[in-house]
């Protein structure tokens, strides 16, 4: 059999999900073993995700254009999307933003309102990815496989899921080892 | 005192006559999951947590506010009911803006809990992040009105137990918001006492203690029920 | 004040009438185009011509033809103008003695009169509403004479039961079954409360009835009162009415004076007044237990039923609460009798219904049909359906709580049951006709952004269904939407319809539900390509 191929992503997120995925330790050893890490910012150099993956982890909201278009590589190419933690789910704390109402307030706040010296508004279009008017969760963009809640959701969980899916089934999300969220 | 006898998911239940089903689920061991009751004060039947199917009635009726009869045969955990909740609990977390890892009240929040028990793993319906003020005017507590889900525990505590009457309810449909006072700041409302059962009452983080921070609130909703019996029957038990 | 003196005040009021009326429509709507100034017109060129003694110009309530305002009659020889104007009334005086009138002449036996069967809007358009003498001389009062004097409280139910009246609020619950649970209801403490807060987008026959014939509900409800045993009754009139609210003050004060209301009604033991109470406005409160709670001064939220009004309503009291046409309905019933009144109708459906017609028709107006009749000789008979020579793509019918009625259907008999059998309902009688260029999707959106504006908050599938049902609505006119959104829709509108507390969550996704399913190809065509 060949072996699975596998992915993370990390879109609008604070990376803690890939810490915590960090955090399985020595069972990372036994996952290398299984899999193959074709994609991932803590796994893998590739820049450019591949084609023909079977699983993937996808840690954060969508946020700007950049994360929107990988999004949309990721579901083309990959079977089984995970969205891995809150702000997958829920776009969590990115989504604060949200209230604002729009991404030009958010800008305007954060370079213009608070900023210190040489208030002006960062512009460098193919430089700089343009915000989204709002984050939004991964499944209201692509459709989702399996959804792990959790901010972060702890190694045991990340692994929970993994386990079976490396066996070719389907975790089952239940419960609050599994599904509770924050 | 007469005696009502029925079933519950099959289960025969006998309970003193005017009892609620919910009452009676309780007394037979049986959780039915809600989020507008509270013991020790009246029930709106406003969460629709608690609907369950009745034999012979082709509405879903509220436990909390049906009393039980006799023959009644009650299902609680019917697939209906389930997916209804799962719904109810999503509607929940899309209306407002509960981000659970910054949340006070995070690890000891009924909405959370709820999550985890309707099987909740995301929320089918679009997040509507509204704008929504928080009030910290209070010298011992703030509103976050991000996290209300506006089961009114908080007004019918400080009417019903308190008797300073300083929440309630204004606008309607989707502007509905608590106010305190005449839709003051918290703190220049002079009926309030700054006893606190609001906060004991409030199921999530949306009414706190100042300086509690991600995770530190621990509400305690028995409370209430203590102080009820102990003014009601001059018992003081937990 | 006893049977004589209110045959004496007929007597005299007759007498007083002069030979030539010339009915001059009052209400909300031929006001709006200078039916008062037609009316002074009037008036003027009669004494202009010294008309005075055998001609008289009466303001009156609505006659109906609400799309062709202002309304003039003449009788009694029957002639009816149409739109006329203040320059039209010297003319129209003229021709009463040969001549022709400037204004336009309408046809009164029109399908659209000659279809009507008028129970409750017998005398309206007829008697001026702000004279009581014009009710009495009608007949007015007899009903409830009759009721306390020839009739016990359970014989008078009786009556009720037998005659088949159902609520014309939109329930279409059983109206002698409601009398009969809050009279066998112990306790000394009784209120009958008359629900007039009408609120469905196109709906204002209770307006008019209230407008036109403020006494024929005072009367319903006195003998209500008497029927149950309660002595203090409510109006709960939204204050958007108020003409409505003007005419019912002086009704009951009217009635006060002539001791029809008051203590010692017709100097019997029986003791009733009213109170009337104006409502902000909000259309969750024409559900019976805001309303109640709203009278009470309360915040109007619906509360869970059971317990409902008839057992533990206004201040904890047994409630008889009814809409302004059942209470309209009572006092022919008593007058004529239940047999003749269960004569008339189907099977389970009695009476008549009045009906708001509206939309995309020739004839706009007020009708009052025997229950039974096809919406195909509503619409297209009466109504002279699509102008133009469009087409009837559909009829809605219960406004936000009814549905879409395809024009495949309109052989269907308007009753109760035939209705609710295909997704729509009775309602309280809004009837909007929609052409071949109308969007079935557009119109859910409609009314489903009524019911999010509408919903006062207490639940959450109302609060928050309605919400997210019209972003879907919204998502798919956008051409944004999946099927698997479609999928989505359809389930929360089972789970609103199924969880909400009160009827206004129960009812709000039909509109959506009733085109989706006779309308889904216009769904299916907006989902993302």
């Amino acid at each position: 059999m060949d072996k699975i191929r596998f992915a993370t992503v990390w879109l609008a997120g604070c990376s803690g999900c890939h810490m915590s995925f960090l955090d399985l330790d020595e069972w990372l050893l036994e996952l290398a073993a299984q899999v193959e890490v074709v994609y991932s910012p803590v796994g893998c150099d590739l820049k450019i995700y591949p084609e023909n993956v079977d699983v993937c982890l996808v840690e954060g909201g969508i946020a700007n254009e950049d994360n929107l278009e990988l999004i949309h590589l990721v579901r083309k190419n990959t079977k089984t999307l995970i969205s891995f933690g809150d702000c997958a789910v829920t776009a969590n704390v990115p989504a604060m933003r949200n209230m604002l109402g729009g991404a030009e307030p958010v800008l305007k706040r954060a370079y213009l309102e608070l900023g210190d010296l040489q208030r002006q508004l960062p512009h460098e279009p193919g430089i700089v990815p343009e915000l989204l008017e709002q984050v939004l969760p991964v499944h209201e963009i692509v459709p989702v496989d399996i959804f792990m809640p959790g901010c972060p959701p702890d190694a045991n969980r990340i692994r929970a899921t993994l386990e079976p899916l490396l066996k070719g089934e389907k975790p089952l999300m239940q419960g609050r080892e599994m599904i509770k969220f924050g | 005192m007469s005696v009502k006898t029925l079933t519950i998911n099959d289960t025969p239940v006998a309970v003193e006559a005017g009892a609620t089903i919910l009452e009676a689920a309780k007394q037979a061991g049986i959780t039915i999951p809600t989020l507008c009751h509270l013991e020790g004060v009246s029930d709106v039947g406003a969460c629709r947590l608690c609907l369950v199917e009745i034999k012979g009635i082709n509405k879903l009726l509220p436990a909390c506010v049906t009393e039980v009869a006799e023959g009644m045969e009650v299902q609680t955990e019917t697939a209906k009911l389930r997916e209804y909740r799962k719904m109810t609990v999503e509607l929940l977390f899309s209306e407002g803006n509960h981000v659970c890892s910054v949340c006070v009240a995070n690890g000891a929040c009924e909405l959370q809990d709820m999550a985890v028990t309707v099987g909740m793993d995301h929320s089918r319906f679009s997040y509507r992040f509204p704008d929504r003020p928080i009030d910290i005017s209070h010298p011992s507590f703030a509103i976050d009105h991000n996290r209300c889900i506006l089961c009114t525990r908080c007004v019918r505590v400080c009417a019903e137990i308190e008797g300073a009457h300083v929440w309630d309810v204004a606008n309607r449909g989707e502007k509905c918001y608590v106010i305190s006072g005449l839709d003051q700041p918290w703190g220049e409302v002079n009926a309030c006492t700054s006893c606190g059962k609001c906060v004991e009452a409030c199921p999530t983080g949306a009414i706190f203690h100042k300086g509690e921070t991600t995770g530190e609130k621990t509400s305690d909703p028995g409370l209430l029920d203590f102080l009820v019996t102990a003014r009601k029957k001059q018992q003081w038990i937990r | 004040m006893d049977l004589a003196h209110l045959q004496a005040i007929a007597e005299q009021e007759k007498q007083r009438q002069r030979a030539i009326r010339l009915h001059c429509c009052t209400s909300t709507g031929c006001q709006a185009a200078e039916s008062l100034q037609v009316k002074d017109n009037l008036k003027k060129a009669i004494e202009k011509k010294g008309l005075g003694d055998r001609v008289e110009v009466v303001g009156v309530g609505c006659m109906g033809f609400c799309g062709r305002g202002p309304l003039v009659q003449v009788e009694p020889e029957r002639k009816l103008y149409e739109e006329v104007t203040p320059e039209d009334a010297e003319s129209i005086i003229n021709a009463l003695e040969g001549g022709k009138a400037t204004a336009k002449e309408g046809d009164p036996d029109h399908p659209f009169f000659a279809r009507q069967m008028r129970i409750v809007r017998e005398h309206s358009g007829e008697i001026d509403p702000e004279r009581i003498e014009e009710y009495i001389a009608v007949g007015g009062y007899q009903a409830l004479y009759k009721a306390l004097y020839e009739m016990t409280p359970a014989t008078v139910i009786e009556e009720i039961t037998k005659s088949g009246l159902r609520g014309r609020g939109g329930g279409g619950y059983p109206t002698g079954l409601k009398w009969a649970t809050v009279a066998k209801m112990p306790g000394n403490q009784k209120y009958v409360i008359c629900n007039a807060d009408e609120g469905d987008p196109g709906a204002f026959m209770d307006r008019s009835v209230l407008e036109s014939d403020p006494h024929l509900v005072l009367e319903g409800m006195a003998i209500a009162g008497y029927a149950v045993g309660a002595n203090h009754g409510y109006i709960y009139v939204r204050a958007e009415y108020p003409l409505a609210i003007k005419r019912l003050q002086k009704a009951i004060q009217q009635a006060k004076q002539n001791g029809v209301l008051g203590t010692q009604i017709l100097e019997s033991p029986f003791d009733f007044k009213i109170d009337i109470r104006i409502g902000a406005g909000a259309f969750v409160c024409g559900e019976e237990t805001a309303l109640i709670q709203s009278i009470e001064g309360g915040r109007g939220n619906p509360r869970p039923r059971p317990p409902y009004p008839a057992e533990r309503g206004l201040r904890g009291c047994p409630t008889l609460i009814n809409n302004v046409e059942t209470f309209a309905n009572i006092k022919a019933i008593i007058t004529k009798g239940a047999d003749w009144y269960s004569s008339i109708g189907t099977a389970n459906s009695k009476g008549t219904k009045i009906f708001a017609l509206t939309g995309k028709i020739k004839n706009n107006g007020l009708i009052e049909v025997p229950m039974g009749i096809t919406l195909r000789e509503i619409v297209l008979e009466m109504g002279g359906g699509v102008p133009d020579g469009g087409e009837v793509k559909a009829v809605q019918t219960g406004g936000p709580s009814g549905g879409c009625i395809p024009a495949s259907l309109l052989d269907t008999p308007v009753d109760y049951d035939s209705l609710l059998k295909i997704g729509s309902m009775m309602g309280s009688g809004g009837m909007v006709v929609m052409d071949q260029n109308t969007s079935m999707v557009e119109v859910a959106q409609f009314y489903m952004e009524f019911c999010r504006e509408e919903t006062c908050g207490k639940c959450i599938p109302c609060r928050t269904g309605t919400v997210q049902l019209h972003n879907l609505l919204t998502k798919l006119l956008d051409k944004r939407a999946t099927t698997q959104d479609l999928e989505l829709m359809e389930s929360l509108c089972q789970m609103v319809k199924e969880t909400s507390l009160c009827g206004l969550g129960q009812t709000a996704p039909n509109p959506v539900l009733s085109t989706w399913r006779y309308f889904r190809d216009e769904y299916l065509a907006l989902v993302k390509a």
